[in-house]
Parts: C-alpha cells; sequence; structure tokens
C-alpha cells in the first residue's frame, strides 16, 4: 500500500481561485462528466502519476511527435508538449456548442461569398463597406469566383473560452489554415494509453474519424466527379511549424503531401504534379500555405512557395483548393464583431454561441474607452494569428502600454480590444502534483456537402503558473478532450 | 508518386543499408583487432579506406582520431552518424509514405544512435554496431512486411541494393589489393582475415553451408562476387536491381545500365583472380553503379525532368 502521504489530490484542497474549473465544481465535487476520472486520479500515487506523465512523454520523442519552432536562426524540431490530465465536457453541453459552431461557420461561408458577389449584405446596411476596403484579405483576383457547393471556408478551427460562470464564447474563427487537429488525434492516441481503464468504464465519444470526413469532404470538391479523384495535400515545406501535421494528414488520409516546386499548370489550365509516371493531373488541392502565397503571377511575385497559374486554374474550375483562395477576408477580428449579425441575416437564426465583447478601434466611442482602460484589456490586431502582436492589459508596463496607445491611435482599424477572460482551468501535472492551468479549445468544423463537427477538439493549456497564453510557440502544452454521456 | 518523394525513399533507405554496413563493419573489424596479435598493427585507416573515408580524414584536422570520425563525426558527412542523420530526415520528410512502424523504429535508431556512438570511441566494442545492425534489420523486415509492391517499395529496394552491391564491391577491392598483395606479415593470418571480409558481409555461415571448403582468398572471392543465391553478393544484387527496375514505368534506360554492368560480371576471368585485375574490375564497378544511379536519377528523381505522359 502507498502511504496517503503520497496520494497525489485532495480535490479538497485543489484551489483554482477565480476560474471556472472543467473538472472540479465550486464545492469540490467534480462534475457530472469528470466523475470516473477523478476517482482516477484521486486514486493515483504521486510515484504512478508521474510515472504515467514519463511514459506519454517517452512515446511522444519516440513516434516522434514534434512541431517546429524557429529560434536562433536555426529551425529545431520539438517533442509536442502534453499533459497526461484530460479535459472532460459534458455531452449534453456538446451538442449545443457543436449545432453553434456549424451555425457559425455557415453563416460566414454565406458571407464570404456574398462579399465576392453582390456584397448583399453591405448594400443592406448590415455591414460597413470600410472594413471591406481595407482588408488586407480582401483579394480582388477572387471577386466573382464560385467554388462548389458555394463554401469557401471548407475547414474552421474556432477557439472557444470559458469564463469565470462557465459560459463557452467563441474567440475567434480560423479560416485561412488553422492547425492543430493532428495533435488531437495522437494526444487522443497517448491517452488511450495511459488511461485504458477510463475508456472502458465510460462513453467518451470517438475523434478517429477526422482523417476520413475531411478526405470525403476534399473528394467532394472535385471538378472531375466520377472519377477517382485525385487529392493532394500542399504543404510550405519541412521547416514549417505545422510540417508534422501536414505529413500526419497526407499520411492518414493517402494523399500526396505535395510542394509548390512539385506542381505546374499546364497550357490545358489543368493542375499537374511531377511524379515518377510523368505529369499527373491534380484534382483537389488541401492548402496549407496562406493565400497570398498560392500563386506569384497574382500574389506575392517573390514567393518561391507557390505554383504559376493556380489561380487562373482555380478560377477556370480545373482544380479545387481547399480553403477557397479568398477565404481570409472573414478571418479578421474586425469581421469577427458581426458574426452575430450574420447569423441573422442570412440564416434568420439567433445565435447559438456568444462572442466575446469587443471593442472596434476604427469607431471613436470605443475608441476612446479602449485607450482609456488599456489596463484591463486585452488588445489584438485585426489579422495577427498564433497570439503575436497582443497586449494583455493586466500583465503589460507601462512602457508596452504606451506603444499601444501609439499604433492604435495610427491604425484603429487594425486593433480591436476585448475585456480579460479569465480562461477556465484543469487540473495539469506539475511537479508530481496536480494543480490547476488555465486551457481553451480548438474544435475543427468541416463544411463541404455536408457538416462535421470534432466532438471535442484540441485543449491547449498555459504551463505557466496564472498564464493565460496557450500558444505552442510560447510555452503552451495540450490536452485530450473528452466529450462524455 | 512525386519524384521528391521518391528521391527521398530511394537516399532513406540508402543510407539506413550504409548504416548497417558501416556498423557491421566495425563490430567485425573490433574483433578482428582483438585476434590479431599487437605487432601486427592494423589500425582504423582500413574501414576507413573501405568506406571510402580516407581521402576526407588526416590525423591533424581530426585529434579525435580514426574511429571517432568515422563513427560520431559531425564534421564528416559519411560518418554514421551523418548518415542516421540523414536517413531519419528523409524518413521524416516522407512521413506519408513510409509505413509508421517503420518511422518509429528509424525514430528510435536515431535516438540510440545519437545516445551511444559517441560513447563508443573510448572503448571500442562491437556491442553497439551489432545492436545497429539489429535494428536496421528490424527496419527491413517491417518494410518488407508492411509496404504494398507499389513504387515506394521498388524505390526502398532499389536504394538498398544499389548501397549493398556499392559496400560489397568496395570490400572485395581493398580486401584483394591489400590480402592478395604483399603485407607478407598477414598471410599468416589470411583465414582470420578472409573470415573477416566475410563477416563484414553477413556472408559467413553461408560460405560454410554452400562452399564447403577451407577458406581461401579466391573462393571468398568468387563467392562474393558470382553467387547467385547469397542476398550481398553482387550477382544477386545486380538481379534484384533488375527485377526492381522492371516494376517501375520508363524504365527502358536504366535496363540498359544494367545489361552493361551484367556484361561485366560475367566477363570477368575468376579463375586466376589477379589483385590488379580484381582491383581494376571493382574500380569499373563502382563506376557501373555509379551511372546506374545517374540513370535513375534522370528517369525518376529529377522532377525538372517530368514529361507528360502519352
Amino acid at each position: 500500500m502507498e502511504s496517503t502521504r503520497n496520494i497525489t489530490i485532495d480535490w479538497a484542497g485543489y484551489d483554482p481561485g477565480q476560474a471556472y474549473d472543467d473538472i472540479i465544481d465550486g464545492s469540490g465535487n467534480p462534475r457530472k462528466a469528470a466523475h470516473e476520472l477523478a476517482a482516477r486520479l484521486g486514486a493515483m500515487s504521486s510515484r504512478e502519476l508521474r510515472a504515467r506523465q514519463q511514459a506519454a512523454e517517452s512515446a511522444i520523442v519516440e513516434t516522434g511527435i514534434t512541431f517546429t519552432v524557429y529560434s536562433e536562426g536555426q529551425n529545431i524540431d520539438r517533442a509536442w508538449p502534453f499533459d497526461i490530465v484530460p479535459r472532460t465536457l459534458d455531452r449534453a453541453e456538446w451538442r449545443t456548442t457543436e449545432a453553434g459552431l456549424q451555425q457559425r461557420l455557415r453563416a460566414l461561408n454565406h458571407f464570404i461569398d456574398d462579399v465576392y458577389h453582390g456584397q448583399r449584405i453591405i448594400n443592406d446596411g448590415k455591414f460597413p463597406r470600410e472594413v471591406i476596403e481595407s482588408s488586407k484579405n480582401f483579394l480582388t483576383a477572387c471577386v466573382g469566383a464560385s467554388p462548389v457547393h458555394k463554401v469557401w471556408a471548407n475547414i474552421c478551427g474556432s477557439d472557444l473560452v470559458r469564463d469565470k460562470d462557465g459560459t463557452m464564447y467563441v474567440l475567434e474563427d480560423n479560416l485561412r489554415v488553422p492547425s492543430g487537429v493532428s495533435y488531437m488525434l495522437e494526444n487522443r492516441a497517448i491517452t488511450k494509453q495511459v488511461f485504458p481503464e477510463l475508456f472502458a468504464r465510460q462513453k467518451i465519444m470517438p475523434v478517429d474519424d477526422y482523417p476520413a470526413e475531411l478526405f470525403n469532404m476534399l473528394v467532394s470538391l472535385s471538378p472531375r466527379p466520377g472519377d477517382d479523384p485525385h487529392v493532394v495535400v500542399l504543404t510550405p515545406g519541412i521547416y514549417n511549424s505545422a510540417y508534422f501535421e501536414h505529413s500526419y494528414l497526407a499520411r492518414r488520409m493517402g494523399a500526396e503531401l505535395v510542394e509548390g516546386s512539385d506542381l505546374v499548370v499546364g497550357d490545358d489550365d489543368c493542375v499537374y504534379m511531377r511524379a515518377i509516371e510523368g505529369l499527373t493531373r491534380v484534382d483537389v488541392i488541401y492548402s496549407r500555405i496562406n493565400a497570398t502565397f498560392l500563386d506569384p503571377e497574382v500574389f506575392e511575385k517573390a514567393s518561391m512557395l507557390g505554383v504559376p497559374g493556380l489561380i487562373r486554374s482555380w478560377r477556370a474550375g480545373k482544380v479545387a483548393i481547399a480553403n477557397a483562395p479568398g477565404t481570409g477576408v472573414a478571418d479578421d477580428k474586425v469581421v469577427y464583431i458581426y458574426v452575430p449579425d450574420m447569423i441573422r441575416y442570412y440564416l434568420g437564426e439567433e445565435p447559438i454561441l456568444a462572442n466575446v465583447p469587443t471593442y472596434q478601434c476604427a469607431d471613436p466611442d470605443s475608441l476612446k474607452y479602449v485607450l482609456e482602460h488599456l489596463p484591463e484589456l486585452v488588445v489584438k490586431p485585426a489579422n495577427e494569428s498564433g497570439g503575436y502582436g497582443m497586449l494583455v492589459g493586466p500583465h503589460s508596463t507601462a512602457k508596452e502600454r504606451a506603444l499601444f496607445h501609439d499604433l492604435i491611435q495610427k491604425n484603429p482599424r487594425n486593433y480591436v480590444a476585448q475585456p480579460v477572460i479569465t480562461l477556465s482551468t484543469v487540473p495539469t501535472v506539475v511537479n508530481r502534483k496536480l494543480e490547476p492551468r488555465h486551457v481553451d479549445l480548438r474544435p475543427f468544423i468541416l463544411q463541404g456537402e455536408g457538416m462535421y463537427v470534432t466532438p471535442g477538439g484540441l485543449t491547449r493549456v498555459a504551463l505557466r503558473r496564472g498564464s493565460l497564453v496557450v500558444n505552442s510557440s510560447q510555452g503552451g502544452g495540450s490536452k485530450d478532450t473528452w466529450v462524455v454521456g | 508518386m512525386l519524384s521528391r518523394v521518391a528521391e527521398r525513399i530511394y537516399w532513406m533507405s540508402r543510407y539506413l543499408e550504409r548504416v548497417e554496413n558501416a556498423a557491421r563493419l566495425v563490430a567485425v573489424y573490433s574483433e578482428l583487432l582483438l585476434d590479431l596479435p599487437e605487432d601486427e598493427k592494423l589500425d582504423w585507416s582500413l574501414p576507413l579506406q573501405i568506406l571510402g573515408m580516407d581521402g576526407a580524414y588526416s590525423r591533424s584536422d581530426h585529434e579525435e582520431g580514426e574511429l571517432s570520425f568515422l563513427l560520431a563525426s559531425q564534421g564528416n558527412v559519411a560518418s554514421v552518424l551523418s548518415s542516421m542523420n540523414f536517413a531519419r530526415e528523409n524518413a521524416r520528410t516522407t512521413r506519408d509514405i513510409v509505413p509508421s512502424e517503420a518511422w518509429r523504429a528509424i525514430n528510435e535508431l536515431h535516438l540510440y544512435a545519437v545516445k551511444s556512438l559517441p560513447g563508443m570511441i573510448r572503448r571500442p566494442s562491437s556491442v553497439v554496431p551489432a545492436e545497429i545492425v539489429g535494428r536496421c534489420h528490424q527496419i527491413t523486415g517491417i518494410l518488407e512486411g508492411t509496404m504494398s509492391r507499389g513504387p515506394a517499395y521498388w524505390f526502398v529496394r532499389l536504394g538498398r541494393t544499389l548501397e549493398r552491391a556499392d559496400m560489397s564491391s568496395r570490400i572485395i577491392d581493398v580486401a584483394a589489393t591489400i590480402l592478395l598483395t604483399g603485407r607478407d606479415e598477414l598471410h599468416l593470418h589470411d583465414s582470420t582475415i578472409w573470415r573477416a571480409v566475410l563477416r563484414a558481409q553477413s556472408a559467413y555461415q553461408m560460405y560454410r553451408q554452400y562452399v564447403r571448403r577451407r577458406i581461401l582468398g579466391p573462393d571468398v572471392l568468387r563467392f562474393l562476387l558470382r553467387d547467385a543465391d547469397f542476398p550481398r553478393s553482387i550477382t544477386h544484387c545486380v538481379s534484384v536491381l533488375e527485377e526492381s527496375l522492371q516494376q517501375l514505368p520508363r524504365c527502358e534506360k536504366t535496363l540498359a545500365e544494367m545489361a552493361a554492368l551484367r556484361n561485366r560480371l560475367e566477363g570477368i576471368d575468376l579463375q586466376t583472380m589477379e589483385p590488379d585485375v580484381v582491383h581494376l574490375f571493382a574500380d569499373e564497378l563502382q563506376l557501373d553503379l555509379a551511372s546506374l544511379h545517374n540513370a535513375i536519377f534522370e528517369t525518376w528523381l529529377n522532377p525538372m525532368a517530368a514529361v507528360r505522359p502519352d
């Protein structure tokens, strides 16, 4: 018998402070979806906890689950940071979240298609014209294009956060090249090895369908239906931070992983790949390259990643590209503010999921408020991703605030601000013990002919005590996510 | 299959075979040194010569010594560790094609090599290289047992076999020139050395089973060159190469190269086995293998040469 001194956790002494904890409720009892998990963790010695965490970490090193960081002038392949304690979600609540995510993506796709055609929403006065006119992600080369099913964003990764009172908010919608789904799948594979007994004892929704669902969605976009369409994954190359994921998805779908230099557009406007058989026709491209690098004939002239003539081929309907070029116009933190209005406008429905209240600095009243309240707000540039170029008010220095004061005043259109959300917490292994750490959640939503939402998604965790920054490039880790019930 | 991917698969396989061959050579050679008397003074320059690293090595530039240069030098692009890095990098960048069990074994072998090779230099022994050879066998087994017989598999096979034939020709070359000429003092140990030559090709046991005579230099050379059934003999490698090339599209040019190679192999007079003849022959064989590699590259691996199918 282990002595009680060795027991890893006394839930009564576990204190998430102000935050909502996804596993333990305010009175120190496990939430409904977390009963089995909390009991198992509670019965585990700290030695066993550490042994399981170490087993998980060496499995990650041996199977080579990595992400690439650019540091000190070198690209370094790092082991994926993972915490063995899963985050649980109740299945009944998840059904609502799932419906809300589908609703958002349907509305966003209506919006993108509208923006590149009649601009009905602008003409009806429901969306400000200047937001589009000043957007660097509105690509004139895409005006009038018609992707299959009128769907532009086929793959979306939306970030969800829970505030103090437990309300789930959408923080942003990633519509360009959202990443992380491969880690969601690998996290599950590892967790099955770490806690096999818990999978046997309760119903945890499987996540393994994703590659097949992604492949079926991509096939449905083919310009040559009926044939066996040739699907490829287009990667910027082995030095990209998400290369592991590109390769992973290609493998799990049985698709070719190609780089721009492997493709060529023929005189017939079709896309071919340079293969050992000679040039071979490509039907569907799952692109993991930012749209403006896709075609040096149309966009970035110096891009070495792209394929000259690709946009011509796409516009001629000879090849499908997912996400469609131009989709990024909706991946803008100013556009985000209007998503609830879009849902009402295009779908005639009330939004199921709420936005985080957001101040648009282009609006004079909001600008004034933001500049006066910088210490309590999170300020974000409208068009960046990966957590870069942000100001987190409560953790900022006076110098940083002065810098942002200037930046915002110079270019208000490019900034939005939000109140700080105290992200929910999940117990996390810290020095053989469990301590609360803040998390967010990125589910992945597919839209082709039909729709699919991953059950759960990728839970990212800020490993430093009190930190709200979950990005893996900035000290974040990840967890498996269980939809239980 | 993409030309670029085919190239990486081909090189992954070549590097793995190179790691295996070099590790086996080091294991056998470490034991050979124990069997030879102190005053015969064989040093590590011979393995360096076999592996073609003698030109890049100089005692003054590489204080760490020959064995370290051969095994673990980061500055030596031909060291076992460098080959291992290349093998892993080629596998990592083709993980969509390489079976995941094989990737895992390659990744683990890489971790093992990084950890164990530097330590081996202080105390040369056959334990670490033998472990590496064993893991290479495991990887070969996974690839053989899990890959469908499609283009990726044939490129794996081409890379492995071409590298293997190249290594055989190098061992034959060095063995012939050193042991059939001068170095009288070594003649006393002839059978020890020829046994080591066979072991360096994992050929000892099969030689005993099929040749059934005491171990003699010319017999060993004949076996390694001409035996049709031993998997590492040049003749057997040539058959495997021919068979693999025939499975790939547009293979005519490469098959023509193979025909030249086979003619040369069948033309050599194995009765006399004069050292200078063997040496010249081994040289020509290596040139043939190099031009076969060029033909493979031009036909399939060079993406810029891709043509539209008719």
